[in-house]
């Protein structure tokens, strides 16, 4: 049994085994995992070379500025003329902009990723970084939707999400909903409430999209019985709730503020509840409500393990996570614990198949690989699960229904090929699997990476094969 | 803030990336050909979803009712200083961002439906789109979509085989989920694995995964259908390329003697909270799109054009005020189009509600007076030859009181 778990120790709770993990696994399983949730700060990602929101957010804005300008200027569609803009302006051929020695958006990303891939190489297990990705994903931003997002996704994860994937879901909530990637993602940043001073100068008003999603999709869920004035009225107290950007004063740019200004005063009354705090107390309160909500507890324990068990986890698991969440208020250390407690978190069979994510992090460390930030870009993409990026603000889903696709599998194996190519470092493909797969290794696997016609290929089978598609 | 979100989206110019970028999805279900039996017909019929919740009021903007302007204040196209539009009657016109849809309008081949919404009325999203896909009168009341229901039930004709899904994407989407088996393609980017790594995977997944081997030669053979998997097309950037490209390779796909005849489309990016730019901007730019997708569509399916209708379909619609920042909310009632060959089209069908307080939904939104599953009806019962009862027993279940509309098809 103990051979079983510790595969299940990197294959379902980690980020899959390297080659020496499962043989060289001392103690149980499950004492592992514990070990490593228990590290001081093991959830934190704190590379010198990344860079805060605030500094990030000042680039961008330096960048959005300078070019504004070049645009402006009449030489600016001749790119031969762009010396004259200024002393550091620069336009390439393909009429994209920058400013030497400010890292704009997508180098900000890049340095991002490549602090992720380093840490996916390195980490032991990687039971912390599967559950970053989780709670990343479960507060999704949308890279897409804007630069400053683009920009900030990488910090919202290391300054909202990481410091608190073990500690309190509330704490999570109200750093996730004040971040300024978040206030941009879902609009509420320019959400102004209509009776506010704000919104009595300039006619200016309420934009609902950040309040639906925090009830829906953040907190009680699609089903918790709320109704569109429901909306509405936290849409109103979210009103202010919003970062430092043009005004004064410069030290707040990139920082969360509560612009008075912005807010709708007065009470409001969402799910039945009067709310008459004066100005930020009142979203608090809101909050505070809806983690506490019994809805809450169910939505986040059903999601937790549907991610990482399986696509119907065993009720009696969810029925424990949710009782531990409402229990501990909302710790999530406690439920972290309560799912390796758990029998069933260990007794499931292991057909969940693998999200593209989760299949390239799981190859990168079987491999051995030195992919490059570019390459691990390129192929989630490619996948269809790019990095902070998710066609919706539910974020990517983690069942067969969506990733079991001929399209999807397709690129897979020519995922697999590449990266198998790639793959100078990685020893005898027989012996790999049989330290990667351990006792998941079947006998039809084992004859058709032995009977392989070259390294390269025995090594794109491996990937391929259905215990490391599923774990 | 949420201005240009494409091309902001385009980190990594790969042809895959990019179409996820830009939520250009395709998806369909293959029939036998000759599925009318001695009738000579071999109807295609396609769907295409735009995913966000596009805004009926600034695509068909209603410039002849009086309420229309205030409630949009700078939205307001078609109306006095603002943005032109392309005339439709004496009550509606056109964003004129979509000059050939209007085109396809003016020929008779085209028809717009105002008003009309799903059964959803609770203004989430992923619940509308759930609604729209599964065909049902709720969210989470089915696990399969409407259109592999009708796949199921789609006549036959002189072919045995079963009727086949066909998915030009990564995923499946819901509206093609369900019994009757669901193919996907994408474009190709990569060089495709080696032919002999294949069949080995299949010969593996044969004895221990016939799940992952039976997904997986269906990926095999998509690529080979499309027929250019060994010459992958030349990169190409930007909203409108993807939408385009989708709708080209779907078209090359619906015309092969054993290819699909039912489709879905899907695009996203239509969610405009904020800076909405029906004029010039984010929306404006995605109807640009949409109506190069049309026409690739049109051009594609030239030799069989006049066996084809496509309809475009929206979860909801949006707020009939513009919000605070120059966008709008999620709301309920919008258009649904109609085109193709075998449309009776230059219309636009509505039961308008009109746009004072009292005549809004909710006092917010676009009042639904055309259910969405009424169009279908008609369209499938007309163009594919399924009763009316198969319809309301398998396909759109729950709908007995949805009468389908007569007269949509030639």
């Amino acid at each position: 049994m103990a051979v079983e778990d510790a595969y299940l120790a990197y294959s379902r709770f980690g980020l899959g085994p390297r080659p020496d993990d499962i043989a060289g696994l001392r103690g149980s399983a499950k004492a592992a995992l514990i070990a490593e949730i228990s590290a001081p700060d093991a959830a934190l990602l704190n590379d010198p070379g990344l860079t805060d929101s605030v500094t990030a957010y000042a680039q961008i804005r330096e960048i959005q500025k300078a070019r504004k300008l070049a645009r402006q200027a009449p030489a600016a569609s001749d790119p031969s003329m762009a010396a004259t803009l200024g002393p550091t302006a620069n336009i390439d051929r393909n009429g994209k902009f920058s400013l030497p020695g400010v890292a704009g958006a997508q180098q900000l990303m890049q340095a991002e990723i490549a602090a992720r891939l380093e840490r996916i190489r390195t980490v032991p297990i990687g039971f912390v970084e599967r559950l970053v990705g989780f709670w990343a994903n479960h507060f999704a931003v949308q890279a897409a939707s804007s630069e400053v997002v683009r920009g900030l996704a990488g910090a919202f994860e290391r300054e909202a999400i990481r410091p608190h994937v073990l500690g309190r879901f509330s704490d999570m909530v109200l750093a996730a909903t004040k971040h300024p990637a978040m206030l941009v993602s879902l609009n509420n940043a320019t959400s102004i409430g209509p009776d506010s001073p704000q919104g009595q100068r300039n006619g200016k008003g309420l934009n609902e999209n950040h309040a639906r999603e925090l009830m829906e999709l953040h907190t009680i869920g699609v089903d918790a019985g709320y109704t569109q004035a429901d909306v509405t009225a936290f849409a109103k107290i979210l009103t202010g709730w919003s970062f430092g950007q043009n005004q004064k004063p410069p030290a707040d740019h990139g920082r969360f503020t509560f612009h008075k200004q912005a807010h709708e005063p007065g009470p409001q009354t969402v799910m039945g509840k009067l709310y008459s705090q004066p100005g930020i107390g009142q979203g608090e309160a809101v909050i505070a409500d809806l983690v506490a909500n019994p809805a809450t507890a169910r939505h986040v324990a059903d999601k937790l393990a549907r991610y990482f068990v399986a696509d119907l986890p065993d009720p009696a698991l969810v029925d424990t996570l949710a009782h531990t969440f409402t229990r501990s208020k909302g710790d999530l250390r406690a439920v972290t614990l309560a799912l390796l407690d758990h029998p069933a978190s260990w007794a499931a069979p292991a057909k969940k198949l693998k999200t593209p994510q989760e299949f390239l992090w799981s190859a990168v460390r079987a491999l051995e690989l030195e992919a490059k930030p570019n390459f691990i870009v390129r192929t989630l993409a490619d996948l269809g699960q790019p990095l902070w990026n998710p066609p919706s603000p539910q974020g990517f889903k983690d069942d067969a229904a969506t990733w079991l696709a001929p399209d999807a599998m397709a690129i897979r194996v020519d995922t697999a090929e590449l990266m198998a190519g790639q793959a100078k470092g990685a020893g005898d493909p027989r012996q790999l699997a049989s330290d990667v797969l351990g006792p998941a290794l079947s006998p039809e696997t084992k004859t058709a990476i032995d009977r392989a016609e070259s390294r390269g290929q025995a090594l794109a089978l491996l990937l391929m094969s259905p215990e490391f598609q599923r774990r | 803030m949420t201005r240009s979100p494409i091309r902001d989206a385009l980190l990594c110019p790969s042809r895959r990336v990019f179409l996820a970028g830009s939520g250009a999805f395709v998806a369909w279900a293959a029939m036998p050909k000759h599925s009318f039996a001695g009738q000579g017909r071999d109807p295609r019929f396609l769907t295409i979803i735009l995913r966000g919740a596009m805004d009926g009021l600034a695509v068909v903007p209603p410039v002849g009712d009086p309420d229309y302007p205030a409630l949009r204040g700078d939205l307001a196209i078609g109306t006095g200083g603002y943005g032109k539009t392309l005339p439709l009657n004496s009550f509606f016109g056109l964003n004129e961002a979509m000059p050939r849809f209007h085109n396809l309008y003016q020929k008779g081949e085209a028809l717009i439906v105002h008003a009309a919404a799903t059964p959803y009325r609770d203004r989430s999203h992923f619940d509308g789109q759930d609604v729209l896909e599964t065909g049902m009168t709720g969210p989470k009341a089915s696990q399969t979509g409407w259109m592999n229901r009708l796949a199921a039930v789609m006549p036959k004709g002189d072919g045995v085989r079963p009727v086949t899904g066909l998915a030009a994407t990564a995923t499946v989407p819901l509206i093609l989920r369900g019994d009757a088996p669901t193919l996907t393609w994408t474009p190709p980017d990569f060089r495709p694995a080696g032919a002999d790594t294949v069949q080995r995977l299949l010969d593996l997944y044969a004895q221990q995964d016939p799940e992952l081997g039976k997904i997986l030669a269906a990926g095999i053979a998509t690529d080979k259908l499309a027929g250019d998997g060994s010459n992958p097309v030349k990169r190409d950037n930007g909203v409108a390329a993807s939408f385009r490209q989708v709708a080209a390779g779907s078209a090359k796909l619906l015309l092969q003697d054993e290819g699909p005849r039912i489709a879905v489309l899907s695009y996203d990016g239509w969610d405009t909270h904020a800076n909405e730019g029906a004029e010039t901007g984010r929306l404006s730019g995605l109807l640009a799109a949409l109506d190069g997708a049309m026409t690739a569509l049109a051009d594609g399916l030239q030799p069989v054009w006049k066996d084809t209708v496509i309809t475009v379909l929206t979860e909801f619609g949006r707020t009939a005020a513009i919000n605070g920042n120059e966008g709008t909310d999620h709301g309920t009632a919008t258009t649904a189009f109609l085109f193709g060959g075998a449309v009776r089209g230059g219309r636009v069908l509505a039961d308008w509600p009109g746009l004072k307080p009292n005549q809004l939904y909710q006092n917010r939104d676009l009042a639904p007076t055309t259910d969405v599953r009424a169009i279908l009806k008609g369209v499938i019962r007309d163009h594919l030859g399924v009763s009316d009862r198969t319809l309301t027993a398998q396909v759109f279940p729950d709908s007995i009181g949805v009468k389908p509309i007569d007269g949509l098809i030639t």
